[in-house]
């Protein structure tokens, strides 16, 4: 009797290892669904060949939600971006947004670059005061005091390296493909500033350690210079 | 109406008098009412949403709306060997869209491919599919694109290369390629097959893809056979080999899963099919999702060719491949698994994977370089996605993976080389 009990045991167990071989155990859960977005944006830092993928943890749900929205719908243009969310709906991407922005990871320590106290000057300048007679608003006015970010959809500017952010800054100065197709007073506010100072202000933001939380609410004044941006959560598709 | 009540109320000092007003109002909105009789309301109501339906199925949207445009007002670039196609608005609005035309003119360029006055549509506007749509369903499309809201947006003129900017060739080509009529149901088939025929080869113009095409860009057969996608850089499977898309040997089941769905047991819809399901299919009847799928299983199979038995496999060609093997291991095989098997509607099987074998390599390489998602549908809101492989590996690289994948776990394809991956870049969706 027991030899035959013996027997259906090990009859089932290599039934499960059968059945186990057939499929891959995938979990039901959103961090192995958007496992696809960590190829480029890892929880590892990556400071040398990957230095342009941006940190997306912990950045502020409705910008993300925006961002996810533009890259889909060919307002904001990378194309490895378009393909994987050419065909998702806002729900999905609302979720997507939620789960990165709920992602508590510790940052890394930051970027080391030579950054001349000349260039530190003007960075601070234009983070802190900006150029009133060139219409620049101070950067801290809509990012935020400790330029963490203003909620729901201003991102915070530090823990994010400096070739990404002069990418970005680059774009909207000059119109190009990333960045031109959003007409909003970022694009107004970039095309003003000269090419010395878009890399001093990348280099100094990145030396920055990263601390504090978002800011909850835009000036009036910023609200309605940056209208476009606060009501482009209402683009339907 | 309350307002100039209450204005009237004001104003009136005397009682009788409002009370007469007040009578005379209720008159004539009873009138009104009258006239807008609810049976009336009711039909064109229905009217309505079954021209929305069958929109839906034409997929009208899907080129009449521009990325992230506002519906149906056009825009929408197709790219094609000839130049490139701006679609036009078809929203209501007077100077812009279609706000002028009438039902008549509508008929005419979907059965005929005539403009309203009488010009010449380029083919690029599946006429040569929807000419087999009946009246009353062009009809009732119409009167869904009619009761749309106006759009005012002029899109830019197409960008046609010469000759073919040229409309008169146009003749030319309709006398050779163009077959007018409306689709006449089979007596032989059912009901449902032939509905199942009347969708696949009518509106759900399933071959203005599926189907290989001339120089001129003419379908050279009258069968779903598979063809590169204009202006693409995919290859859509032919319906009629069990080698690619053919569903000869699937349940009926399991073609209305992928088709409603995006993703079935087995296969998985990507790229421009991905589209088409989540802009269309998903949103089709269970009875028309079932027709389609008698019809298609119903094809016979084309160019059926024989098993082939291959010879072995010289020593460097194990050696190419085991470098894919390598790299299979390090970036696939977590979810594709140490034997391609993948896992059910999840992440495709690779092993018996007729988009991973296909003669044409085009589909698995870019799967690879691009990574994506099967699109989200009502069935499958959170699909589980494949990453870019391009931002992380090199073309050589992505030619040893895909030709180990093409002929591992009893698969056979021929290698594909780092040209072939330069090759299958440069387009953008």
């Amino acid at each position: 009797m027991k030899h035959f009990i013996f027997i259906i045991l090990l009859f089932f167990t290599s039934l499960a290892k059968a059945a186990e071989a057939l499929s891959v155990n995938v979990p039901d859960t959103l961090a192995e669904r958007v496992k696809a977005c960590a190829i480029c944006h890892g929880a590892e830092d990556r400071h040398s060949r990957d230095a342009y993928y941006p940190r997306i943890a912990g950045k502020l749900e409705g910008y993300l939600f925006n961002q996810l929205r533009h890259f889909r719908d060919g307002r904001r243009y990378y194309q490895p971006m378009a393909i994987l969310l050419e065909n998702m709906s806002d729900e999905y991407l609302q979720e997507i947004a939620r789960y990165f922005a709920a992602l508590d990871l510790p940052y890394p320590s930051p970027e080391s670059v030579t950054l001349l106290p000349s260039e530190a000057n003007l960075a601070e300048k234009l983070v802190y005061s900006g150029d009133l007679k060139r219409n620049i608003p101070a950067c801290s006015a809509c990012h935020g005091k400790n330029l963490m970010g203003t909620a729901p959809f201003v991102p915070g500017l530090l823990g994010l390296h400096s070739t990404y952010l002069t990418a970005q800054l680059g774009g909207w100065h000059s119109g190009g493909l990333i960045r031109g197709k959003i007409a909003n007073c970022m694009a107004d506010i970039a095309k003003q500033l000269t090419y010395e100072e878009i890399n001093a202000v990348s280099k100094w933001l990145t030396t920055q350690p990263v601390s504090g939380k978002p800011a909850n609410q835009l000036s009036p004044e910023m609200a309605q210079r940056c209208a476009s941006i606060v009501s482009e959560n209402g683009d339907a598709r | 109406m309350i307002q100039t009540m209450i204005i009237i109320a004001r104003e009136s000092k005397n009682n009788f008098l409002f009370l007469g007003y007040m009578l005379a109002l209720l008159v004539v909105a009873d009138t009104t009412m009258v006239n807008a009789s609810p049976e009336k309301t009711a039909m064109s109501e229905q009217r309505r949403a079954q021209g929305e339906y069958l929109a839906r199925v034409g997929n009208c949207l899907g080129c009449h709306t521009a990325k992230g445009g506002r519906p149906f007002a056009g825009g929408h670039r197709l790219i094609t060997s000839f130049g490139t196609f701006i679609t036009p608005n078809i929203t209501p609005d007077k100077e812009t869209g279609l706000g002028s035309w009438r039902e008549e003119d509508f008929w005419k360029a979907m059965h005929e491919g005539k403009s309203r006055d009488g010009k010449l549509l380029y083919p690029a506007f599946p006429y040569t599919e929807y000419t087999k749509v009946t009246r009353t369903d062009a009809n009732l499309i119409f009167a869904y694109l009619q009761s749309i809201p106006a759009v005012s947006q002029s899109n830019p003129p197409h960008e046609i290369r010469f000759p073919y900017n040229s409309r008169p060739l146009l003749y030319l080509w309709r006398a050779l390629f163009f077959k007018q009529g409306v689709y006449e149901p089979d007596p032989s088939k059912s009901d449902e097959w032939n509905r199942g025929a009347y969708l696949v080869q009518g509106l759900g113009h399933c071959n203005a893809c599926h189907i290989a095409r001339n120089v001129l860009g003419a379908i050279q057969e009258d069968t779903v056979g598979g063809g590169q996608i204009m202006g693409s850089n995919w290859y859509a499977p032919s319906l009629t080999s069990r080698r690619e898309a053919g569903s000869m040997h699937w349940t009926i089941e399991e073609i209305i899963e992928l088709l409603s769905s995006g993703v079935s047991q087995r296969a998985m819809t990507s790229g421009p099919m991905g589209t088409v399901v989540r802009q269309s299919l998903q949103y089709l009847s269970q009875d028309d999702l079932r027709a389609m799928a008698v019809y298609l299983k119903s094809l016979l199979e084309s160019n059926a060719q024989p098993e082939v038995n291959y010879p072995e496999m010289p020593e460097n060609v194990r050696k190419y491949l085991a470098q894919g093997e390598k790299l299979y291991k390090k970036y696939c095989e977590e979810c594709h698994g140490i034997t391609g098997q993948g896992a059910s509607g999840i992440y495709p099987a690779l092993a018996g994977n007729r988009s991973v074998t296909m003669t044409i390599p085009t589909n698995v390489i870019r799967s690879v370089l691009n990574g994506g998602y099967p699109p989200t549908t009502a069935a499958n809101p959170r699909p589980y996605g494949m990453p870019p492989f391009q931002q992380i590996i090199r073309d050589e690289e992505v030619a040893q993976v895909v030709s180990f994948i093409r002929n591992a776990w009893g698969n056979r394809g021929s290698l594909v080389s780092a040209i072939d991956v330069g090759q299958s870049r440069g387009s953008s969706h």
